[in-house]
């Protein structure tokens, strides 16, 4: 067992405040690695689990069979149905989450230290043992499809459809993991123990487990629970480069406010410069209200009540994107001015007073996530998903400290292209439609 | 309504150590221009939340500029005497922290989350904020462009929150809970600069303020600290006492239908008139939190969940709700989503049978007890987010409960029996108190 003891440092104006995180790494005796906190302040537990794969491996056929799957995993399992599961989990007033998302499926779990073995119990019964019975498929079918039509008539989800589907043709990312109605509609109890074998397994599995338990007890508790899965899994999809060239793409919809999503390819999670480009891009949209997007945008023009970009590193495609909404007839002018300020930052870069003030929340904000069993668990569990170490908590912020305005202004000229960027526009956007990029102007 | 809409939605107490655990310690004093101060002590991590909570909300505007509260939120981040505008928020981020603010019908609320040594400086801002706020006329005339596109975003875009407005707009005739937070639309337009400091004069006064501090502090600082920065400005003497139009009693059932083509799925909603927690009287208002979970708390063990998906294949989902946090009165809602096949009227039928049947059945013991212990527990998941608890107080103070009441209320909820929950229920669901909404894609489609 490897045990570090990670003190997180926050320096401001020369005063240095410690908090300290103790994150021990284990092997369990079923051989399973975790990571553990032990933190025995308020009687519980918060568990993490992630299994890499999630809806990207949908078998042919078969989209929404790993999200419905996943669904219905609190539906019964074991020889209870899903009502007496239910009443015995609210009975011990536990709360368990089963997520599926593109890259992964994951199960989250906070009990009490009074009740944890049969919390536990229930847990494991929940993700070694579903029934799939078939009034509980048909009900949670019931429910996925109204998810669907809902998302028929969502601005953003539209958006977000158009966007994919034209970014990743042919490549899971490229359609949604609920799947179709057709698809979804003819999923069989079969097409769902498939999609349980292939995602939920120890193939590609990362834990985390915070409170008020050590870390010995913690071993014998995953092995419980995810010892009896299989070890292999299906291979994941081969990696995609981003299809979608620059442009414009309007999906017509009748609503006051258009909503957009805009984006180009992006940077890999491990490149040399994915702090320099984290940095540049809390500058240029992620930074809050000091960024320069919402600046330009909702500050000075109150086009907008909120514009923001994001760095997209996913496991098989990276992007850059970001999002905008403004009525039909301002979006045009959002849009514009989007354009030109990632126009300026690539060409002009930034200055170095909001390199450093960029830099002193960057560092300053890390530390303040760290607060409480639940959140350093997630925390924890998406480090290893991404292939950190534990001492990554005591050396990121120096990872940012390390980014100079040369970095910045070299990754901004060559990462941020206004000519590549594509914005799918969903509503009824005044003079604007499909087609090439309209000339950038200057503001 | 939050200014940002980055959901700034982590906010408790950083950080970490092996500290065991405590009840928070909790003190108040109020300062001698009258302005109340809660202090809560966690030294679990050197971290604290500072929060200034207004007793002032979008229930309290005036007739004709509704969504000022709100506007006047945004703008309190424009330039002061001595800080320019946007200097407030920058100033948080370089010192390593994060801001934001709120707006309710019963209050307006600031906070910062930060490094516990960086609490003067907050303070400093905070306190400056209360009384030197400079505003242009250009920052009105941007600004309610920004809260247009909020509610554009937030209402004008969602057919769900433009059938709530309609709703909250029937249930409540006189109050000014019947009016949106964010304002009706052609009155925002109007706002005016006038409008926004003739409110902001009058009610941003400490004797109208609750300061919350948690976090890693010592009272004695706090104090020393609130007397230097807040106890310096004067009490406004022209603050009105808080009085609001109250409901006429309702004697008659209200219906309506909201038909929007953006509905994807149609559903039928019910709203009644309920009782809010009250200061030292609270009891009812905790049955109606039990009345809540056990008909629509669960969606595999709630009396809604079971009689109508689960024994019929009336519902595909449903729901209740019940907000006990308010001045005054507040409401219980109820919700059905029809199964495929089944109409409105029936899902409506459905769901007052179920009621008739609940108060003529009482309550599964079994479940009662489940409800219990899941909301003891949920005071032991509470201790990991401070600031969680703090928003308690902060809410909690400005809709006219005491510190008192914070600290009873888990133990009233947890002395709530079956008898109190029906004797509330019963009283709760008088059909001419309620109003029913059938929200729709298509009215034609009900006739067909």
């Amino acid at each position: 067992m490897i045990r570090l003891t990670l003190s997180l440092i926050l320096v401001v104006w020369g005063v240095v405040a410690r908090a300290e995180v103790d994150i021990q790494e284990i092997t369990t005796p079923g051989g399973i690695e975790a990571w553990v906190v032990e933190e025995r302040s308020i009687p519980f537990v918060a568990l993490e689990i992630l299994m890499e794969g999630g809806g990207s491996l949908d078998r042919e056929g078969k989209r929404g069979a790993v999200n419905l799957m996943m669904a219905l995993l609190e539906e019964g399992s074991g020889d209870m149905d899903a009502r007496a599961f239910q009443e015995a989990r609210e009975g011990l007033a536990a709360s368990f989450g089963f997520d599926a998302y593109d890259d992964s499926v994951s199960i989250s779990a906070k009990f009490l230290t009074e009740n944890r073995d049969e919390a536990v119990a229930l847990l494991r019964q929940a993700i070694v043992d579903p029934s799939f019975d078939a009034d509980a498929v048909e009900r949670v079918r019931a429910q996925v499809l109204s998810g669907l039509a809902s998302d028929a008539k969502n601005p953003n989800q539209l958006a977000t459809d158009a966007f994919y589907a034209a970014a990743f043709p042919g490549h899971p990312y490229g359609s949604d993991m609920s799947g179709t109605v057709e698809s979804v509609s003819a999923l069989t109890t079969e097409d769902l123990f498939d999609a349980h074998r292939d995602t939920v397994n120890r193939a590609r599995l990362h834990v985390s487990v915070v409170g008020d338990i050590s870390a010995d007890e913690a071993g014998v508790m995953i092995d419980t629970l995810l010892g009896e899965l299989p070890a292999e899994a299906p291979p994941l999809p081969s990696d995609v480069a981003f299809g979608l060239p620059g442009g414009v793409t309007v999906v017509d919809f009748a609503t006051p406010q258009s909503v957009a999503l805009f984006g180009h390819e992006g940077m890999k999670r491990d490149d040399p410069d994915f702090f320099a480009a984290y940095v540049m891009n809390h500058i240029l949209g992620a930074g809050g209200f000091e960024s320069r997007l919402m600046t330009e945008v909702r500050e000075k023009r109150g086009l907008t009540y909120g514009v923001a970009t994001y760095l997209v590193p996913r496991d098989h495609a990276e992007m850059v994107l970001g999002r905008v909404a403004s009525a039909n007839d301002r979006i045009r002018e959002a849009i514009a001015v989007i354009r030109s300020e990632w126009a300026r930052i690539a060409t002009e870069g930034v200055t170095p007073e909001e390199l450093d003030a960029a830099k002193t929340y960057l560092t300053g904000e890390y530390p303040l996530r760290f607060d409480g069993n639940g959140p350093i668990a997630d925390i924890m569990v998406g480090m290893q998903q991404v292939g950190l170490s534990p001492d990554y908590v005591l050396n990121r912020n120096d990872f940012i400290e390390a980014v100079t305005l040369e970095d910045v202004n070299r990754v901004a000229a060559y990462l941020l292209r206004p000519d590549a960027l594509h914005f799918t526009v969903v509503g009824q956007p005044e003079g604007l439609e499909s087609g090439p990029l309209p000339a950038l102007v200057a503001n | 309504m939050m200014r940002s809409f980055v959901l700034t939605a982590v906010l408790a107490m950083a950080g970490w150590s092996a500290a065991p655990l405590q009840a928070q310690e909790v003190t108040t004093f109020t300062l001698d221009n009258g302005m109340d101060v809660v202090v809560i002590e966690d030294h679990r991590a050197p971290v604290v939340v500072h929060m200034v909570w207004y007793r002032i909300g979008s229930a309290d505007e005036p007739v004709g500029a509704s969504g000022v509260a709100h506007f006047l939120e945004h703008l309190l981040f424009k330039a002061t005497d001595t800080l320019e505008s946007g200097e407030f928020s920058a100033t948080v981020a370089a010192n390593g922290g994060t801001d934001n603010a709120f707006t309710s019908y019963d209050y307006t609320a600031y906070f910062q989350r930060v490094a516990a040594d960086r609490l003067p400086l907050m303070m400093q801002m905070e306190s400056d904020r209360m009384n030197n706020l400079r505003l242009t006329e250009a920052d009105i005339e941007t600004e309610r462009q920004v809260i247009l596109e909020e509610r554009n975003q937030r209402t004008e875009n969602s057919p769900g929150a433009l059938a709530r407005e309609q709703i909250r707009a029937a249930q409540y005739l006189n109050h000014r809970y019947g009016v949106p937070i964010i304002g009706w639309k052609h009155e925002m337009e109007e706002l005016s600069l006038e409008d926004v400091v003739d409110f902001y004069d009058l009610y941003y006064s400490p004797n109208n303020a609750i300061l919350v501090v948690a976090g890693d502090v010592q009272p004695d600082e706090v104090r020393a600290l609130a007397e230097q920065y807040y106890g310096v400005i004067p009490a406004e003497p022209e603050l009105p006492k808080r009085l609001r139009p109250e409901e006429p009693p309702q004697r008659a059932a209200r219906r309506l239908v909201f038909e929007d083509p953006r509905v994807s799925q149609d559903y039928v909603t019910r709203s009644y008139l309920a009782p809010e927690r009250d200061s030292g009287a609270q009891e009812t208002a905790a049955a109606l939190v039990y009345l809540s979970e056990i008909l629509g708390g669960s969606s595999f063990t709630s009396v809604l969940s079971v009689k109508l998906t689960f024994d019929s294949e009336i519902a595909l989902f449903s729901g209740a709700g019940y907000d006990a946090d308010s001045l005054d009165d507040t409401t219980f809602l109820l919700s059905v989503v029809p199964a495929e096949g089944v109409s409105l009227q029936q899902a409506e039928d459905a769901m007052d049978a179920a009621l008739a049947e609940f108060l003529e059945e009482g309550i599964d013991p079994a479940q009662l007890e489940r409800i219990r212990t899941q909301l003891r527990a949920s005071e032991v998941y509470a201790l990991d987010s401070i600031d969680g608890i703090a928003r308690r107080y902060g809410s909690a103070l400005t809709q006219g409960l005491t510190v008192q009441d914070v600290q009873e209320w888990p133990g009233i909820l947890q002395a709530v029996t079956a008898d109190d929950i029906m004797a509330a229920a019963r009283d709760l669901f008088d059909i001419d108190q309620s109003v029913t909404a059938w929200v729709v894609s298509n009215r034609q489609e009900l006739t067909q």
